[in-house]
């Protein structure tokens, strides 16, 4: 039985396609995905030229209506979602790789000074809300890119994974097969490599997809505040410029319901995959 | 218990002194120097050119050497000296932060609060009731994955427009003067209620979540299959269980205030709300510096001072922290 040994080898893989929460969480995130990658082939305009008359409700021509302005609202959501996926991207994985650094060296020396220090600026980064952070940083940057937005996030995204990963070294750490591979003589970098991090693959990954989410959600916080990059769209600039031009008292609700519902889809996907694998991965749980 | 405590507070002090270095050291970083723009404007301003004296030449002493700018910069804080706004010139910033920060406090202390408690206990419900759950968690997950603004804005639609029933703006009508009298009280409470509700709501799906894992995780403990094999009712079960998951919950609530504060900043925007968030987009947008830098720095005294409070009330429900301290625990 070629098939049986299959799913027997690759146990937590057959749990994860026959999970209710992942599947129903990867084909959502697949829908968005695809919608950001092939959405704009689909749309005849430009995000930022006029497109037809404006204030205009979702119709046949104009899928999710126009603005005040006659742009398309269909093409500013599918070219701000690419941005936005970017930047969740860019940023949750500098913020992971910080994260991820930072943990492994704590918790190896766990207790030593190298983890006091390193959990102490943990700490600090953690307490400090980050919007505040972001908005005082952006306020003195007279132009920003995606890059420099994903790093301004990351900066104070880093502690989550941190802490998450500094926990999880620390209990591996002492385990007879780490002992052995030490008394063996064999490099941190090595134990950290095959005997740590490896054990924790699943673990970092679901750190990773909340990472994802928080970084999305701080960068369309800043975009919808102005402080976004200085050129192109993004989910959180369409809001913003559904504020400024006061779609709400027009109850344009396209404008505003539509982009911020696809953001909101996108991070519910992501979560619900997070704990359809939080129950493959913890037998514990699967059980309910 | 003493050096849970003092553990605390040198984390504390320390993020106090590393958020007003930052305070310091960023305007003199970037580009465009915004001290010398900010000069050039004070001194077009009627009475700018004393103001120039005591507060530049002082605080910042700009032509003294960097240590002595920095002491300065911590010798003007001490005196409560945080600069004069440029837009509400001579307004000192001290005095605007004041007013602002009630509102932050009416909105965050109430939905902090109860959606903590309610959050908890339907996260709850939630675990245990199958049914409840196959609702709910939909429910929930869509809450906790709404940006705080966009969800204001949703509130905002229908509540405030659709139906009508709540003024979208503002802490007050334009045309009523504060006071203690019953129609101001009325007027007040209907602008507060859409921000607080945004608030509630989007916290509300991230405790339940949690609390719902937590029962669940729980109740499948050996524990708990002892006492269920012992006969115990499952309703004691399920106590001793959510006894077990409120720790982790408040430890949580010690770790989203950053999150939470982030975003009531958000919320207040949405709804022109005059709290310490709104005062310190509109004075980026006005690059209002003194202000800005007066807004970040209360915004992070507020999550210190939430999060000692938070670490107390964790100290007196978890009987293990107070009798003895471990890091690992």
């Amino acid at each position: 039985m070629a098939a049986g040994s299959f799913w027997k080898k690759h146990e937590n893989l057959y749990f994860a396609v026959t999970n209710r929460k992942v599947l129903f969480g990867v084909l959502m995130f697949t829908a968005i995905l695809l919608l950001s990658v092939i959405g704009p082939f689909l749309t005849p305009y430009e995000y930022d030229e006029f497109a037809g008359p404006g204030y205009q409700p979702p119709s046949k021509d104009h899928w999710f209506g126009t603005t005040l302005q006659g742009r398309d609202v269909y093409t500013g959501v599918v070219y701000g979602l690419r941005s936005t996926l970017l930047v969740g991207f860019l940023a949750g994985t500098i913020a992971s790789a910080i994260g991820l650094v930072v943990g492994f060296i704590s918790g190896y020396n766990g207790g030593r000074a190298a983890d006091e220090g390193l959990m102490m600026l943990t700490n600090v980064f953690m307490v400090i809300p980050s919007l505040a952070l972001l908005i005082l940083l952006s306020a003195y940057l007279p132009y920003r890119g995606i890059v420099t937005q994903s790093l301004i996030v990351s900066a104070t995204a880093w502690p989550w994974t941190a802490r998450a990963v500094r926990s999880q070294t620390m209990s591996l750490r002492n385990q007879e097969f780490v002992n052995l591979s030490r008394i063996s003589g064999l490099s941190v970098f090595r134990i950290l490599k095959e005997d740590i991090a490896a054990n924790m693959f699943s673990y970092v990954f679901m750190v990773y997809i909340l990472q994802f989410n928080g970084t999305i959600l701080a960068s369309v916080g800043l975009e919808f505040l102005g402080l976004g990059p200085t050129r192109g769209i993004s989910l959180g600039l369409i809001l913003q410029n559904a504020v400024n031009w006061n779609a709400l008292h027009l109850g344009m609700w396209w404008w505003i319901i539509i982009p911020g519902l696809l953001l909101t889809l996108l991070i519910v996907s992501l979560y619900f995959i997070n704990t359809g694998l939080d129950e493959v991965f913890n037998p514990r749980l699967r059980e309910m | 218990m003493g050096r849970y405590l003092s553990k605390k507070i040198a984390i504390y002090l320390i993020t106090f002194l590393f958020a007003v270095t930052l305070n310091w050291v960023v305007p003199r970083l970037v580009p465009g120097d915004p001290i010398t723009s900010l000069l050039a404007r004070f001194s077009g301003l009627e009475g700018g050119r004393e103001i120039l004296q005591s507060y530049f030449v002082q605080t910042f002493g700009l032509d003294k050497p960097l240590w002595s700018q920095y002491l300065g910069f911590w010798r003007s804080l001490f005196m409560g000296d945080l600069g004069i706004s440029i837009t509400r010139f001579p307004s000192p910033v001290i005095d605007i932060i004041k007013t602002a920060i009630i509102y932050d406090f009416i909105i965050l202390l109430p939905s902090i609060v109860l959606s903590w408690i309610i959050g908890n206990k339907m996260g709850a419900l939630s675990g245990v009731s199958k049914r409840a759950d196959n609702f709910l968690m939909p429910v929930f997950y869509f809450l906790t994955s709404s940006p705080y603004f966009w969800f204001a804005l949703v509130v905002s639609y229908f509540l405030g427009i659709v139906l009508g029933i709540f003024p979208i703006s503002h802490a007050y009508s334009a045309a009523m003067t504060p006071g203690w009298n019953w129609a101001f009280i009325v007027d007040f409470i209907m602008h507060w209620f859409m921000p607080f509700i945004t608030m509630f709501l989007v916290q509300l799906g991230g405790w339940a979540i949690g609390m719902r894992n937590m029962i669940i995780y729980e109740t499948n403990t050996n524990y708990s299959r002892y006492m269920e094999s012992l006969g115990a009712s499952k309703r004691l079960i399920r106590n001793y269980g959510y006894r077990n998951g409120i720790l982790p919950q408040v430890t949580g609530l010690a770790i989203s205030l950053g999150t939470i504060i982030s975003g009531g900043v958000l919320t207040q925007v949405v709804f022109a709300y005059p709290g310490l968030g709104y005062t310190m987009v509109q004075a980026i947008k006005q690059s209002d510096y003194f202000l800005i830098q007066g807004c970040f720095l209360f915004l992070i005294l507020m999550v210190l001072a939430a999060n000692f409070i938070v670490d107390i009330v964790y100290m007196i429900i978890d009987p293990r922290v107070r009798h003895s301290y471990s890091e690992e625990a």
